[in-house]
């Protein structure tokens, strides 16, 4: 068990700066994902705290110890690979024991936590298999195993259920937050996909270009983004943008149409300032099939361009200030192509960002 | 009358079949005859009288072929061992390189560029006791004062002699380890390191068991290069002095071609044969024992 904090931790390729100076505070026993697009450096940091990437600059320490400079079997952690990395010449008995067997714990010791490690993950009847002889899920599980039978004090995932097919990753999913609740470590967890980070994660550390931008709660990453990045990057569908003007107590769309500023924006901008404004797809439904908000609400007429049903509520593709948004259908009715609809948008839940930033004005 | 046509898969295999009986089967099976007769070089007539396992029972009770037989395993057994070693060491140093790996490749390859004869002829010159090079080193730098023998005392011969087979044929191990090397993936090296693995842990239980295969395919190679261990040991001692390093083909090449008694030498060749296939055989035991482990199959 133990706290993980960054300071300011750097890391060059040659002249490539692939981390920026992260500050990151990880407290004892929390889960915390780090989320982001291809190449904004989640990996990299993860691997700079197993210590298998070599520190640039700044420091990471484990508990109270700064581990710049330990290699990674002294650090106490355990990772779980993408590929799984598991041992081919091994069975899944002595993959999970290796570790043990090479800190020269008894034998004794090591079929006890063995045992143990496999129950938790449902592989005893798999133990003397080689990894060849296993399925995916099998195998990740197995990776999954080889970590916990160690205690370690921190546990890294880097992408670990990427190359599972959607259902599987959606089962082992539940089981990794199963594990969390039953081992209680503190896990730092690497993806891509911002589902695995929502539905996983205490806080959420969503990483670009080498940078944090904003790191939160699943739920203040989704209600509040700081910027039009996290706004399309957590949910899904991602939020709708728009770029509009403002004249006065309103908001002009690239087609001319109007609506008001939301109620406690006003004060937030200024006449003729460029806006882009944000809205989730709840928050633009037909008249009637809405979640019933108070607070300032506009209408306007739209042409349905496809719909995608999803049994509970079909999403609805739309022109919209000149752009196609999606909007959502609770309790849905057939709707064809083409049809014609009143669409309420709840304007006091709309978040307003700079234009020219992107920073967020209003959430 | 209607010809019997034959059936299409023979047709269509004749040629194979015909061109591999030319030069395998019949010739194989020509030595085999022969090696049941007096067959001499010299007086072709010979061929025709049959003797039975005269030859055989010559050869079993020859001291001089088991004492070849004997020094060819133990020439084997050494520089085989030797080369493994040497090579393993010089792939793993190459590997850790990371500037100039590409032209380091190239030059540990230079001696397998030469032809085996000229490789002997340098090295006769480097061990020859009075102008060698070996001798003027060492009586240079005042280590020994005495012209040693290199190429003449039974130990220190075959010393010489596995010292070129083993400066020759070093990177072909290299070369193949060093392949090995660059198939390990990432993965299982990191997670071994993650998992708490010394360098050393690393190389015995990940690095290791992945190298086997290609360990065992260099093994099988040059256990049948070795075995027909000939150009290098006719030209540096010629066998000699006194059969001191006499080899199983230097013993047959004598045997068959300065004798001119072929059927005894043919006898010879399918009795050593038998120590090809031992060695062959086990090491393929061995390569497809550890391509399974690996989960490679086959």
């Amino acid at each position: 068990m133990a706290e993980v904090s960054l300071t300011s931790v750097e890391k060059y390729y040659g002249k490539f700066k692939a981390v920026h100076g992260i500050d990151l505070q990880i407290e004892d026993g929390e889960f915390v994902v780090l989320v982001g697009p291809s190449g904004c450096g989640k990996s990299t940091t993860l691997r700079m705290i197993a210590g298998l990437e070599n520190i640039s600059g700044g420091e990471v320490t484990i508990g109270d110890r700064v581990v710049n400079d330990l290699p990674p079997r002294e650090r106490n952690i355990s990772m779980v690979f993408q590929n799984y990395a598991l041992y081919p010449h091994m069975t899944v008995r002595e993959n999970l024991g290796f570790s043990l067997k090479i800190a020269n714990q008894p034998e004794s010791a090591i079929d006890k936590a063995v045992d143990e490690a496999a129950h938790i993950l449902g592989l005893d009847e798999l133990m003397d298999r080689r990894p060849g002889e296993l399925s995916g899920g099998q195998r990740q599980r197995v990776a999954m195993g080889r970590a916990i039978v160690r205690h370690p004090d921190v546990y890294l995932f880097d992408e670990p259920l990427s190359n599972l097919d959607a259902k599987l990753r959606t089962q082992m999913r539940v089981e990794i937050k199963k594990l969390h609740k039953k081992v209680g470590n503190t896990i730092i967890y690497v993806t891509h996909d911002q589902v695995e980070a929502m539905t996983l994660a205490d806080r959420i550390v969503l990483m670009k270009d080498g940078h944090i931008i904003q790191a939160g709660t699943p739920l203040e990453l989704f209600d509040a983004p700081v910027d039009t990045f996290v706004a399309t990057f957590i949910g899904s569908p991602p939020m709708n943008l728009l770029n509009a003007k403002i004249s006065g107590p309103s908001m002009v769309l690239e087609d001319g149409a109007q609506l008001p500023v939301p109620t406690d924006a006003k004060d937030l901008v200024r006449d003729g300032q460029d806006v882009v404004l944000g809205f989730r797809a709840d928050s633009l439904s037909p008249v009637g099939h809405g979640i019933e908000e108070t607070g300032l609400k506009a209408e306007v007429e739209l042409d349905v361009q496809l719909t995608e049903p999803l049994g509970t509520e079909t999403l609805l593709f739309v022109d919209f200030g000149g752009k196609e948004v999606q909007a959502k259908m609770h309790n849905p009715r057939h709707v064809a192509v083409g049809e014609t609809l009143t669409f309420q948008l709840q304007i006091d839940k709309c978040h307003l960002f700079d234009a020219s930033s992107g920073r967020a004005i209003r959430n | 009358m209607r010809m019997r046509r034959l059936p299409e898969w023979l047709v269509l295999l004749l040629p194979a079949i015909i061109v591999t009986a030319a030069v395998v089967l019949i010739p194989l099976l020509f030595s085999l005859y022969s090696s049941f007769t007096p067959y001499k070089l010299t007086r072709p007539s010979t061929l025709w009288i049959w003797i039975g396992t005269l030859n055989y029972e010559k050869i079993l009770a020859d001291w001089n072929f088991w004492s070849a037989f004997g020094r060819t395993i133990l020439f084997l057994t050494v520089v085989l061992n030797l080369e493994l070693l040497l090579g393993l060491g010089i792939a793993l140093v190459i590997n850790r390189i990371t500037w100039g790996q590409r032209a380091l490749r190239t030059i540990i390859m230079f001696p397998m560029m030469f032809s085996p004869i000229l490789v002997g002829f340098q090295f006769k010159f480097i061990f020859n006791d009075n102008i060698g090079l070996v001798n003027n080193t060492l009586q240079s730098l005042g280590i020994s004062d005495a012209a040693l023998p290199w190429l003449v005392d039974a130990k220190l011969a075959m010393f010489s002699i596995m010292f070129a087979e083993i400066w020759m044929s070093t990177s072909i191990f290299a070369i193949l380890i060093l392949a090995g090397l660059y198939a390990i993936p990432r993965d299982p090296l990191e997670a071994a390191e993650v998992d708490g693995c010394t360098a050393w842990q690393k190389f015995r239980h990940i690095t290791l068991p992945f190298l086997m295969p290609f360990i065992f395919i260099a093994m099988t190679i040059r256990s049948l290069d070795v075995a027909r261990a000939y150009d290098i040991v006719q030209i540096m001692t010629g066998g000699g002095p006194a059969r001191r390093t006499e080899l199983l083909w230097t013993l047959m090449s004598r045997t068959g071609y300065v004798d001119a008694r072929m059927g005894l030498a043919n006898a010879m060749g399918y009795v050593s044969i038998i120590l090809s296939i031992i060695f062959t055989v086990y090491f393929f035991r061995k390569l497809s024992a550890a391509r399974n482990e690996l989960g490679m199959g086959g």
